[in-house]
């Protein structure tokens, strides 16, 4: 289908059912090892700098990750870094409003950024001769950032808007919301990356200063640069322009862990709609726990590809699914969820599809993979390895999230060789473990009727202006 | 066996993304192969596109073009559905099909040491489909889910409307994936008719980017596609959207916070000599992104959306022009009055030196963005050709680009941009957003 809503993004919110985000986050890797490793650099303020040359095609990507997201806010303030990110087109002293964007694209190149709960990351796709030109520009915005009260009450208004394109009016965006409330009750993944309305009202100037005095400094930040560069001769530009600006504080990063779960939460959400849509979430480890790689293997047989076992059962057989899917978010600072989703088919029953998917964990736990699924999985999670590097931009995304979650770009690699010791009675082991009914959250989106149709009118007519 | 007829190597200019030199031949049974060998990573990108879409669908029949390629990897006469689905997995590739208005694509990704499973199971579904009745029964049943589905989002539903406005008689007028209606009345021997009459080796560009050797490719092409027999095109006319006459409006009543607007008209084609004139003028409206007018005065300036684009879609035939966004229900007639008022301004007044400069400057520099990785080279190199720009597009590009001027803008804009004769989507709260038109 074309999308032709095609958003124009300053911020893509990260969020757990957009299919775009799963195939960037399949993390699962190969050792078939291409694409050399980055080379890494630490400036002496801290800041950590990883460039990988590709000379495939004069292009590059400038990547700026902050270990910053919705995990460091307070409860009143809910999208605070998330607005800070659209505030840091806002300008400086030497590059004032509007020109940072103007710059970058009258030099060919395309700009944007985007916020999720763990990281908040900056990026320009330009041609590999115009890197040192926004290097210069990402080093001028991580200080002196200028806040201005009435730029600041517009961009309200544009994120407000955008939390109603995203939330308010998608009935999945709403669910995938309700989703992660209801599962985090104490910790910050509580809270959609967006905010809430009342969030954004409360927020002041003074609240963004202190967020971006907290959290934007070279210590606490990682640049990517994927393309046709040379490590070597970049690096001194690198040097010139960041290890001028001083390290600042060490934001503490430690969160308390959310206590355990002891029991099935499940909630609705009735609005008008035309198709359910049933979610399913479980809380478990992330990258820092030994079980991740068979959850990583786990997630492959049940959703990669049509012959996984979720659309042969749900969507070929059973015909009771439009879409369905698992997703494993392996990548994240604090332990989150594996969660399924299943898109219902109109003339389906919404209770037959949650015991479908019920079936296929038991069946799971009950007996394990074939060694045929298990290697189909493994050669997947190998393929996408690299796959994922045709893509300068994703290449340097898996990169910057490594790094900014706290697992390091190394632990990639790492992941592969681990990956490929999984075996079969490990995927059974999770599945009992992980996939209970105690430690399950489930939401499902009960369609209304939409308003009676004579306030839709259909025949056209004439008007004046 | 037949040879292969090489019938000539296209050799782009120099310059940065100029460096694009694919090998072009047609084959005996006439399909067009363009080869781009990319040695970087391990991976081939096998890229059919067959010059048919829901243009040709018959008007009561919307959907099928879409319902044939949605079935082409859904068994063939030698693989039952899931086989095909389980020998691409295995291999950790990817098989799609996707349709178009003006063609359809069916692809395969693969490392490069599977490249013998993408071609197969690729020539399969292309040459063989078997079209089995019960999957006949079950894709169609999935696509009247989707239907509905998009009925969810304000924006489907917006454009399905708008496309239904402007496009009056006209193949472009319907969904690609039909109506509840339309594919309802389709029957599987429909589905087979249409394969029979447009899946022919003449139809196809068969594009390969990747880790192999253009003599590789050649062998694999003829190992493949060598025996697939030659047919007749039946010739096609094309057809032009009637202009909107007048303005026309429509809402539609949802339960929203926020209003989707859509306004807009007939637009260009592709091979319209304004192309160039229409893509400047075009960047400076507001296909721009930030520093699009439409973009400044809507979000930075007023803060009435998240985001703001104008769009020409310049198809085989003259497709439309619109501009769409999303603001919240009481601000509906501020930002259509604004949108108004930005056409009329690009009309009324030469573009500034400088907006002239940079949008000529953004479109020329970053043209090797869109290059940058396998599939899009695929996808691009098969649509040079397929709208016959010839390989010397990714040299002159920039230079017709270039030669765009102010007046040109203006001309186009005061020929392409009608700010009376319109067609206007609302969905939302209607009753709410008091829209005055």
């Amino acid at each position: 289908m074309n999308s032709t809503f095609s958003m124009i993004m300053r911020t893509i919110q990260f969020h757990w059912h957009n299919h775009l985000l799963a195939a960037l986050l399949v993390f699962g890797s190969t050792s078939i090892s291409l694409g050399a490793d980055p080379s890494e650099y630490i400036l002496s303020n801290g800041m950590k700098v990883l460039l990988v040359e590709v000379p495939k095609a004069p292009v590059a990507t400038v990547q700026v990750w902050y270990k910053v997201g919705s995990r460091n806010e307070v409860m009143g303030r809910a999208g605070l870094s998330h607005m800070l990110e659209h505030m840091m087109f806002k300008g400086t002293a030497r590059y004032p409003k509007g020109s940072f964007s103007r710059i970058v694209r009258k030099n060919g190149g395309v700009d944007n950024a985007f916020t999720g709960q763990d990281f908040t990351a900056y990026f320009e796709n330009v041609a590999a001769d115009r890197v040192g030109l926004v290097l210069e520009l990402e080093a001028d915005r991580m200080q002196g950032l200028i806040l201005d009260h009435s730029e600041f009450q517009t961009e309200r208004d544009v994120v407000k808007e955008e939390r109603r394109l995203r939330s308010e009016d998608d009935p999945q965006g709403a669910l995938v919301e309700a989703l992660f409330a209801h599962t985090f009750l104490s910790h910050p993944y509580h809270w959609p990356v967006i905010g809430w309305f009342a969030d954004l009202d409360a927020m002041s100037l003074e609240d963004l200063q202190r967020h971006y005095d907290t959290f934007y400094s070279p210590n606490n930040a990682t640049l990517v640069v994927v393309g046709d560069i040379k490590a070597e001769s970049l690096l001194p530009t690198i040097k010139r322009l960041f290890e001028p600006i001083p390290r600042g504080p060490s934001p503490k990063q430690i969160l308390p862990p959310e206590p355990e779960q002891r029991g099935e939460r499940r909630f609705l959400l009735k609005r008008e709609a035309q198709v359910p849509f049933v979610m399913m979430g479980f809380r478990v480890p992330n990258y820092s726990n030994e079980d991740s790689y068979a959850l990583d293997i786990l997630e492959s047989i049940l959703s990669h590809g049509k012959s996984s076992r979720l659309y042969q059962s749900l969507v070929y057989d059973q015909k009771n699914s439009l879409a369905v899917g698992a997703e494993y978010s392996v990548l994240q600072t604090d332990p989150g969820l594996f969660y399924f989703y299943s898109l219902v088919n109109p003339s389906a029953k919404v209770e037959g599809v949650e015991e479908a998917i019920q079936r296929e964990i038991v069946r799971l736990q009950n007996e394990p993979p074939s060694e045929q699924e298990l290697q189909r999985a493994k050669n997947q999670v190998e393929a996408a390895r690299v796959f994922e590097q045709d893509s300068n931009f994703r290449h340097a995304m898996l990169m910057g999230q490594a790094e900014s979650v706290g697992a390091g770009w190394r632990r990639i690699d790492q992941f592969v060789e681990r990956i490929r010791a999984v075996t079969a009675k490990d995927i059974q082991r999770v599945a009992k473990q992980y996939l209970i009914p105690d430690n399950r959250t489930v939401g499902i989106l009960i369609p209304l009727p939409s308003p009676p149709p004579d306030s839709a009118p259909t025949a056209a007519h004439e008007g004046k202006s | 066996m037949v040879a292969l007829v090489l019938c000539g190597v296209f050799v782009a200019g120099p310059g940065d993304a100029a460096d694009i030199s694919p090998i072009r031949f047609t084959t005996p049974n006439g399909m067009t192969v363009l080869v781009l060998e990319q040695h970087f990573l391990p991976i081939v990108e096998i890229h059919a596109l067959i010059k048919t879409g829901s243009a040709q669908d018959p008007q009561e029949k919307a959907g099928l073009a879409n319902l044939v390629a949605g079935l082409l990897d859904e068994g063939t006469t030698t693989r039952s559905s899931k086989q095909l689905a389980e020998q691409i997995d295995f291999v950790g590739g990817s098989l799609g099909v996707q349709a178009g208005e003006d063609f359809t694509t069916a692809s395969a990704r693969t490392l490069k040491k599977d490249i013998d499973i993408g071609f197969t199971l690729l020539a399969d579904i292309l040459q063989r489909p078997a079209f089995p009745k019960q999957e006949f029964e079950r894709v169609r049943s999935q696509i009247l889910g989707e239907i509905a589905s998009d009925n969810d989002d304000p924006g489907h539903v917006a454009m399905k409307a708008f496309n239904q406005l402007v496009f009056q008689n006209h193949p472009y007028r319907w969904p690609v994936n039909g109506t509840e209606e339309t594919l309802g009345k389709i029957t599987l021997a429909d589905v087979q008719n249409f394969y029979a009459k447009e899946y022919l080796p003449s139809q196809v560009i068969l594009t390969i980017v990747g880790d192999i050797t253009v003599e590789q490719a050649t062998t694999l092409v003829q190992t493949h596609f060598g025996s697939w027999k030659k047919g007749v095109m039946q010739p096609r006319t094309a057809k032009k959207p009637i202009a909107v006459d007048k303005k026309i409006v429509q809402f539609i009543e949802k339960d929203l916070t926020q209003s989707t607007i859509v306004i807009g008209h007939a637009g260009i084609s592709r091979t319209n000599p304004d192309f160039y004139a229409v893509t400047v003028m075009n960047h400076v409206l507001g296909a721009g992104g930030f520093s699009s007018r439409l973009m400044d005065t809507i979000r930075d300036k007023q803060g009435l959306a998240y985001g703001i684009t104008s769009h020409y879609d310049a198809r085989s035939m003259p497709g439309s022009f619109w501009i769409n966004l999303q603001t919240r229900t009481d601000a509906t007639n501020q930002a259509i009055n604004s949108i108004l008022a930005e056409m009329k301004t690009i009309r009324e007044a030469p573009v500034s030196d400088h907006e002239l400069a940079d949008a000529k400057a953004f479109l020329m520099g970053s043209f090797p963005l869109r290059l940058d990785s396998t599939a899009k080279l695929a996808q691009v190199l098969a649509q040079v050709e397929f709208f016959g720009l010839g390989f010397d597009y990714f040299s002159q590009y920039p230079k017709w680009i270039e030669r765009v001027t102010k007046e040109d803008v203006q001309r186009v804009a005061k020929q392409y941009l009608d700010p009376q004769r319109y067609a206007l989507v609302v969905v939302g709260n209607i009753a709410k957003a008091k829209v005055r038109h």
